[in-house]
């Protein structure tokens, strides 16, 4: 039996729930779909004076990799900016093989998604809501 | 003598393929089911001994498409009980559907209604949607009953004089659920309205006894009855297909042309417009033929006996429960499910791991998963030549998801 995919990080990542939830008053959320198999991520923002996250939480109705990918998120992006979640991105492109590069933490631990063409997109799903959310 | 599984899985070549190592457990026949050898060689022998435009050459090897893509009608015919050129050949089981929202929704005045219900696949929801916008018709709902059963109960109130036209599912492509249809063609009959069943999960069951159905329209998918891609039917009443404009134009479908206006030639070329799927059509035909051959009575309990198999299985499994109904009565072998904590498609993935291929998500009728509030479901549909060592992979991989997963 083959099960690279839902190695022990992935479902530890999902598992966490880091961030999961609603704020209660975000300056920006917004909800995104993929039409294909139904997840959809809902993402609420507190941004400061200087344009950096300084709250955020999410509510996944989809598979595992996109909790876990929102729970990964939800860790990494306190304090970043637009510009500093873009480099998360790029981090979860290269980890899923969609950018050449290595991957840092905490996204690196998706790289068995690599393998899984149909599923990449449950992995970016977040941060689409999450560009979207930002100002 | 009991249902021979293993002798009809020995017919489908594909069956016997290793794939990384491993055996196939197919359950996602629902989707598009696998082709026997005899449709196989059907479309081999049309594009190597008689490959050729049809209706319009004089060679012999038009002659021989002609012979084979006709005959092919007269097989499809055969297996629905119904004459040959009551049988028109669609691009699918959506075109057909499509067809018909076009064709019959031309006969239609605005106010008038057209009922489906909520359990519908996209197919059967989309193209009354886009007749409803184009042409003012309404579009009434029949409710889903909790165990996934179209809500026959709700339907005459649901009636109106206005009712043209009932289009639903004859077997839910979500739960398997069959529909009483003695009891639509009843409502309908009380308000003068048409019946259309999409029969594309049916069909890969066996024969279909049209005559005794009593509906006006029937339609569906090659693919999905052991036949190729890019082919469906549509069957009706001859006076509704007589009455019927065409949907497109072209080639083959018309009497005579002039620049200012066009006759049109008789049902069923009407609705064939440009070169019809000849080989998936022939493919088709040997499909309804080979079908024919099958005993169904063993083969439907042959294939409720693997569905028993399931239900007691996911029984045993924590957090497993399946979204249908509950019984064998009046079902087929789809069978979705839930596993508590576990998103669908996470179970279908771990599945694959196992070797066993379902399918998950939301089975194109949204609107039956937004009324349950549902994610989506892992979807088992069984064909003859599945068995118990199927379903017991498939348990085991389920089982792993649950004890992995969450
Ligand atoms: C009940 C039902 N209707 C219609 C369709 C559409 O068939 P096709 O996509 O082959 O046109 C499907 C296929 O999934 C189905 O299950």
């Amino acid at each position: 039996m083959s099960d690279q995919l839902y190695q022990e990080r992935i479902v530890a990542l999902a598992k966490a729930r880091t961030g999961a939830g609603k704020l209660t008053a975000p300056t920006g959320s917004a909800r995104r779909d993929n039409p294909l198999c139904g997840d959809r991520v809902t993402i609420d923002v507190k941004v400061d004076g200087q344009g950096r996250i300084a709250e955020i939480a999410h509510q996944v109705r989809g598979c595992l990799l996109c909790q876990a990918s929102a729970s990964a998120l939800a860790a990494a992006a306190v304090g970043r900016d637009a510009a500093g979640v873009a480099m998360l991105r790029q981090d979860a492109e290269r980890a899923v093989g969609r950018q050449e590069g290595e991957a840092a933490e905490p996204f690196a631990a998706f790289a068995p998604v690599r393998a899984h063409k149909s599923r990449q997109e449950c992995v970016l799903l977040p941060f689409e809501a999450l560009k979207d959310a930002l100002p | 003598m009991s249902f021979d599984a293993a002798a009809v899985r020995d017919q489908f070549p594909i069956l016997s393929e290793i794939i990384d190592g491993r055996p196939v457990h197919y359950l996602d026949n629902g989707a598009s089911a696998q082709v026997p050898r005899a449709v196989l060689d059907a479309v081999r022998k049309y594009e190597t001994t008689g490959r050729a435009n049809v209706l319009r050459g004089v060679h012999r090897l038009a002659e021989r498409a002609t012979d084979a893509y006709e005959n092919a009608r007269a097989e499809v015919a055969a297996f629905l009980g119904v004459p040959a050129m009551e049988i028109v050949f669609t691009g699918g089981c959506t075109a057909a559907i499509n067809l018909v929202a076009y064709a019959y929704g031309a006969l239609l005045k605005p106010g008038d209604r057209i009922l489906i219900s909520e359990l519908e696949h996209h197919s059967n929801i989309v193209p009354w949607q886009l007749l409803r916008d184009r042409a003012g018709i309404e579009l009434d709902m029949v409710p889903v009953t909790t165990d996934g059963r179209i809500d026959l109960e709700k339907l005459p109130r649901l009636m109106t004089p206005r009712t043209r036209l009932i289009s639903l599912a004859h077997v839910s492509n979500v739960t398997g659920a069959m529909v009483d249809v003695a009891a639509v063609v009843a409502a309908a009959k009380s308000v003068g309205a048409k019946v259309m069943l999409d029969g594309a999960q049916r069909a890969p069951h066996g024969p279909v006894d049209l005559p005794t159905l009593g509906v006006d329209f029937y339609v569906f998918a090659g693919h999905k009855a052991y036949g190729p891609n890019g082919v469906g039917v549509l069957w009706a009443r001859p006076e509704l297909l007589e009455a019927m404009p065409p949907f497109m134009g072209g080639g083959s479908m018309i009497g005579r042309v002039t620049l200012a206006e066009t006759t049109w030639a008789p049902p069923p070329r009407r609705f064939e417009a440009g070169t019809p799927p000849i080989g998936p059509a022939i493919g088709l035909g040997a499909a309804c033929a080979w079908m024919r051959t099958l005993d169904w009575t063993g083969a439907h309990a042959h294939e409720m006996t693997m569905v028993q198999q399931l239900m007691d299985g996911l029984q045993e499994i924590d957090g497993a429960r399946i979204f249908g109904p509950a019984g064998l009565q009046n079902r087929y072998p789809v069978v979705s499910f839930l596993l508590d904590g576990v998103h669908p498609h996470d179970v279908a993935q771990t599945l694959d791991s196992f070797g066993v291929a379902v399918r998950a998500g939301h089975h194109c009728a949204q609107p039956l998963m937004d009324r349950f509030d549902l994610d989506g479901t892992t979807r088992v549909s069984m064909a003859p030549y599945n068995d118990r060592s199927d379903i017991d992979a498939l348990l085991t991989g389920v089982r792993h998801a649950a004890r992995t997963l969450r």
